[in-house]
């Protein structure tokens, strides 16, 4: 089992013909994802083909997940016409749609979180790498992936990787599968101040999932969502942690404005944020490099085997 | 805990007081009138426009602390209050093309390019009024205080309880009680508040239609007849949202914003300058934060941030490595690619052909890690250039900060 997704999961991509789309459903296509259709409006009835696939195009994200049992959407629509797109997987009762799309108007996001709020659908993202699910076989082939990240770097195993930055996830998962120890879902939030699913929505699946032994959280400056994770941690999770804060050497003053700086409040900064990490137990990682190594050390601490 | 707000920090456009008083205008936030200047010759005209008395003359850059700055001629403040047209004439004209230095624009200061006059208006009280977006409930928050003209910060630290805060649901937006909130926690009397509400009201309409990431108004004051105005304006603008704003692209004063950071945007690299010597090009904004934080953490300091985004095209690498050169400080370059998707040895011929083109002197080291990296750690080998590779962040960072702070060659 894994979070969210499995390697059964069925996919649908809107914005499949796109250049940036359609190069990613490929690479899908080729972990052994379950692609089984495309979304873009006026191309429906056309199919997208790749080697032996031959993806069914919709008009519509209704009809495509009537026709072919999709419960999940990996969004590259282009940023002004990306908030519709996460409203009509809304509209068809969708488990989860990933919106990769980077640039999105930050009121559009206010307005689509607000409309999504009571509904069924789950938003990973906007402006994320996407989720993968490792599969069994070599490279972890036959996993889910839904986004951008690469599927090779990835191993079937027991950890959780959840993170706002696409390449330090990377990083994380590649330092595991090194060292032999696979994942059972990595998460890509992303990085753009308001998203759908927060680092402790990701945490409270993992902390639930049986499959998953240890966790890496990464976090970065600015807000309060690590933090947040961070202390329901403590309270209510016994696995292993490791954590990681990007951005002490970032500059404040270029980030914040006036008024937000207020209110940033001490939580904010990257000091902070390890302070309160390792306040809860979370095994802080001094450097990237030192991730993996960081949550073997959790581990250990607390007798659990990672593979 | 209630939630915090946080300026969404992200990328934002700002504009001058100026610009923002004119959308004030607009949209019927009330404001005194005022004109600005860019050159001497329209200072009179300029002057014309406004009735005989107290003129207050303001020096239009994009940092706050203009009262108390200095310009770099030794004449002191950036915002001047003056008896009459002729002192306020005097006066702009030693503004206007002086490099003013506040404690927001770092020692180089800013060139005063804009000088804005506007009518003295007494004030009765001070206060703060800003809107901005919340991140924790994704809502945007109006934030006010009977504490105004001094740091919000200070009064949220030491007298939280002296500032009100309401939660705009977008779904309905601005609602009549939260507006009653926000009167009754500053104290207005009764004609004071009817002015307030629609300044309020209006601003918030201006906020959500512009796309505007913040609007700041401190000071908010009261006049003896219980006017309500801005007397300052400090206004940004989502970035994402400026494709269909116009109008507010139309205000982008290219002036006050560096002028490598523009560069880099052209190449689709995010740039921002900092003061170390080891200057780093790296794909992904986490990963490029935590490159500068790893230099610090072995004892050197970054001389930027550079996120050449999810790829790392040859042109992108020699564009970065130009403006990472145009940096006097930069001892030694740091390189640092997760390629995923991208093939790692496409990644390091565009590397080596960069390095060879610009005729870089200068310690390199490169971490290559992902797709293909045994055949781009090759291409780095092979190009007969002394480029050294690091095997991990830890290993790089070691390597590039003993070899800027040993002064040495490299191998």
């Amino acid at each position: 089992m894994a979070i969210l997704i499995t390697p059964e999961t069925k996919i649908l991509v809107q914005g499949i013909t796109g250049d940036f789309g359609g190069r990613h459903a490929k690479l899908s296509l080729d972990y052994g994802t379950k692609v089984v259709a495309g979304v873009t409006p006026g191309k429906g009835g056309q199919f997208f083909e790749h080697g032996s696939h031959k993806v069914p195009i919709f008009n519509t994200v209704a009809e495509a997940a009537k026709a072919t049992g999709a419960t999940v959407s990996a969004i590259f629509v282009p940023p002004p016409f990306a908030a519709d797109a996460i409203l009509e997987c809304v509209d068809a009762n969708l488990d989860l749609a990933v919106a990769i799309t980077e640039g999105i108007p930050v009121k559009d996001m206010v307005r689509v979180k607000r409309s999504m709020q009571g509904k069924k659908t789950r938003l990973v993202g906007p402006n994320c790498p996407g989720m993968v699910c490792p599969g069994e076989g070599k490279d972890s082939q036959g996993g889910c992936r839904i986004g951008i990240a690469p599927g090779y770097i990835n191993k079937k195993g027991h950890v959780g990787v959840v993170s706002r930055s696409g390449t330090l996830t990377y990083e994380a998962v590649y330092q595991l599968t090194v060292k032999g120890i696979g994942q059972s879902t990595t998460v890509g939030i992303g990085g753009d101040p308001v998203n759908g699913t927060s680092h402790l929505d990701v945490i409270k699946l993992f902390a639930e999932d049986p499959d998953t032994h240890g966790i890496i959280l990464i976090g970065e400056i600015g807000g309060n969502a690590e933090v947040e994770a961070a202390r329901w941690l403590k309270a209510n999770c016994k696995k292993p942690v490791a954590g990681f804060i990007a951005g002490a050497t970032a500059p404040a003053g270029r980030r914040m404005g006036h008024a937000g700086a207020i209110v940033g409040g001490a939580e904010d900064t990257a000091a902070a944020k390890i302070a309160v990490f390792k306040e809860c137990g979370i095994e802080v990682a001094a450097t990237p490099s030192d991730m993996a190594d960081a949550l073997i050390r959790a581990a250990k601490a607390k007798n659990v085997k990672l593979s | 805990m209630p939630a915090m707000p946080v300026a969404h920090s992200f990328f934002s456009m700002n504009i001058h007081e100026y610009q923002a008083k004119t959308l004030f205008e607009k949209f019927g936030v009330y404001t005194s009138k005022g004109v600005a200047v860019k050159s001497g010759d329209e200072i009179d005209s300029a002057l014309a426009k406004l009735p005989d008395g107290v003129i207050v003359v303001k020096s239009q850059i994009h940092a706050g602390g203009r009262g108390k700055g200095t310009f770099t001629d030794g004449f002191k403040g950036g915002v001047k209050v003056c008896k009459s047209k002729a002192e306020a004439k005097i006066t702009a004209g030693k503004m206007l093309g002086n490099t003013l230095v506040t404690v927001q624009t770092g020692p180089a200061g800013r060139k005063v390019q804009t000088v804005y006059f506007t009518m003295g208006v007494s004030i009765k009280k001070e206060y703060y009024l800003a809107i901005l977006l919340d991140r924790a409930t994704s809502r945007p928050v109006i934030v006010a205080s009977t504490e105004g003209g001094v740091e919000i910060e200070k009064v949220a630290h030491e007298t939280p309880e002296k500032i009100t805060k309401v939660f705009i649901d977008p779904a309905y937006g601005l609602a009549d009680y939260q507006v009653r909130q926000i009167l009754f926690g500053l104290k207005f009397n009764p004609t004071e508040q009817k002015n307030a509400a629609k300044l309020i009201r209006n601003l918030y309409t201006m906020f959500w239609e512009t796309d505007a990431s913040m609007v700041e108004i401190n000071p908010l004051i009261t006049t003896e007849g219980d006017l309500v105005e801005a007397l300052d304006a400090k206004v940004s603008f989502d970035d994402n949202a400026l494709f269909r704003h116009s109008e507010i692209v139309a205000l982008r004063d290219l002036n006050e914003e560096d002028s490598k950071e523009i560069e880099a945007s052209k190449f689709n690299l995010s740039y921002i300058a900092l003061d170390g010597n080891i200057a780093c090009l790296v794909n992904g904004a986490g990963l490029a934060m935590s490159t500068m934080d790893i230099i610090k953490h072995f004892g050197g300091t970054p001389a930027n941030f550079l996120d050449v985004g999810g790829g790392a095209s040859k042109d992108q690498v020699i564009a970065a490595f130009k403006i990472i050169l145009g940096d006097p400080n930069v001892k030694g370059i740091l390189v640092n690619i997760f390629g995923g998707i991208m093939d790692c040895n496409v990644i390091a011929s565009g590397i080596v052909e960069a390095v060879k083109e610009v005729g870089l002197k200068l310690p390199l080291v490169v971490r290559l890690e992902g797709n293909n990296v045994v055949a781009g750690k090759k291409t780095l080998a092979d190009s007969g250039l002394t480029i050294v590779s690091g095997d991990s962040m830890a290993d790089a960072a070691q390597k590039i900060v003993n070899l800027v702070n040993n002064h040495a060659t490299p191998l």
